[in-house]
């Protein structure tokens, strides 16, 4: 019971710790690296938890993202439900595969969620962004190993679902 | 064997429904977006909504203030000693030039006394840190930690010290957020300093320089020349430094000349900004003058005043015997 209640802590905290990676600014620079963090965390669950992650979680993570970032109410939440919809039909495949081949997944996967958010942007009538936009995909599926085990490790020793 | 297996775990089952399921959400989204887009909701949600903003923009907030609390811990001696030496030499330039710029500005108050005009040069500022928040979008907006509570308004001017940062545009309770004058969205009427020419300046695709598209081919326009704000549209208050013109090239159509500036604010570095409280001109044309005639000081308001003022001219008092005499003398002497 207590056990159950510390998992849901546990996953809520990890949610909420994305939101506020994906606002933590970094020296300039070092900028276009950073990975969208909503993504993989929200990945990371819908392998490990089916469960707890759905549609709805994910438009209900976007529609906070938008909120706190205040661009487009809706963006986010629109990517995240693709990218959580995807990753939960492959789910059984993505999660036997072996680590190098579930980062190109995982790759893929930003990539796509990059190419939504650009289709949102121009139909809004942004502009086109410079070519280090296109990094942040790359350093995602690059932390994604880590991030994984990580996660997992955690879990594991907390003993906690 | 297998296909049986997957129709009948929970994963596949639900697979058709899930797809429905998608295409309901993004439709939920997109309209969402257009309804945004048009009415523009989320800033009203949000500011509804800041109880549970707010507190995450700090938490979000402490890592670039840690490393900038730990990176006064930790910076070195010299470091530090060179840099308090160079802000005591600003400090010192500053001063002397405030020194001058006062009494520049008395006479001008003075001049613009005689003339009844009420604008005064003092500035009603208020001083907001920057919250460190990464706000998507290519970079072109700050958060401050000062908020509608405080005061703050739409469309404020925001400053720095070296020169126009942007304006204020969306306010929450605490925090409110600026829209940077590099903003491929902003346009800011300026005026070349040497020229008085008056064109617009507009924030460009790669964040950190301006644009000005349409300069006409005869003017004179140089690199190096500075930019203000001309005060036109009645937002920036006018003389404040935009930028500086780094390179000129034709612009696509060959009709105007286009023209690249490096913002005078500082606006990577900046920790502290300056919100102008009043605002430059009232919109719209001046308000009608109430009082006529000469200023309050001069005229002849009680019957009083009038009779002391005129009687000591022709008929000296008793009292000012000694200077009625010279007054006299200098009247016959020529």
């Amino acid at each position: 019971m207590s056990r159950q209640r510390a998992g849901t802590w546990w996953f809520v905290g990890t949610l909420v710790f994305a939101l506020a990676a994906m606002l933590v600014p970094l020296p300039g620079a070092l900028e276009p690296f950073k990975p969208y963090w909503p993504a993989l965390l929200l990945l990371y669950w819908a392998l490990e938890a089916e469960d707890r992650v759905s549609l709805g979680l994910a438009f209900v993570v976007g529609l906070i993202a938008d909120l706190l970032v205040g661009v487009v109410l809706g963006e986010q939440a629109l990517r995240l439900c693709a990218l959580v919809f995807i990753a939960l039909h492959f789910r059984s495949r993505l999660r036997f595969f072996p680590m190098w081949q579930q980062t190109l997944a995982v790759l893929a996967l930003l990539l796509n969620d990059r190419i939504l958010l650009l289709i949102v942007r121009m139909l809004a009538g942004g502009s086109l962004p410079p070519p280090s936009w296109w990094l942040s995909p790359l350093v995602g599926a690059a932390l994604w190993p880590f991030l994984f085990l990580l996660l997992d490790d955690l879990r594991t020793r907390a003993r906690i679902q | 064997m297998a296909h049986a297996r997957d129709e009948s775990s929970p994963l596949f089952a639900g697979n058709s429904a899930g797809t429905l399921r998608l295409i309901v959400y993004l439709a939920l989204a997109l309209v969402l977006m257009v309804l945004d887009q048009r009415n523009g909701w989320l800033w009203r949600v949000r500011y509804s909504a800041a109880m549970v903003v707010e507190p995450i923009y700090r938490l979000a907030g402490l890592p670039s203030a840690g490393v900038r609390t730990l990176s006064v811990a930790f910076a070195d001696r010299q470091r530090l000693t060179v840099q308090n030496q160079r802000l005591r030499e600003d400090l010192l330039l500053a001063n002397a030039k405030l020194n001058r710029m006062a009494a520049v500005a008395e006479q001008n108050t003075r001049l613009k006394e005689l003339l009844e005009t009420r604008r005064s040069l003092h500035l009603k500022v208020q001083l907001a840190r920057v919250i460190g928040v990464d706000m998507g979008a290519y970079r072109y907006r700050l958060t401050l930690n000062a908020g509608a509570r405080d005061g703050v308004r739409p469309g404020q001017p925001v400053i720095d010290a070296h020169g126009v940062l942007g304006q204020v545009r969306e306010v929450l309770p605490t925090t409110s957020v600026v829209m940077l004058i590099t903003d491929p969205t902003h346009a800011l009427p300026v005026v070349i300093e040497r020229s008085g020419l008056r064109t617009v300046a507009y924030g460009s695709r790669d964040g950190d320089t301006l644009t000005l598209p349409d300069i006409p081919l005869a003017a004179d326009v140089r690199v190096g020349d500075h930019l203000l704000t001309s005060g036109l549209g009645g937002r920036f208050p006018p003389g404040f430094p935009v930028g500086e013109i780094r390179a000129m090239k034709p612009a696509s159509s060959g009709m105007f000349l286009e023209a690249r500036a490096e913002p005078a604010a500082d606006i990577d570095r900046t920790d502290d900004v300056l919100l102008l409280h009043d605002l430059a001109e009232p919109q719209g044309p001046p308000a009608p003058v109430v009082r006529m005639g000469p200023p309050a000081d001069l005229a002849p308001t009680a019957g009083a005043a009038s009779s002391g003022n005129v009687s000591p001219a022709p008929t000296p008092a008793p009292g000012s015997a000694p200077s009625a005499p010279a007054d006299g003398g200098a009247g016959v002497r020529p």
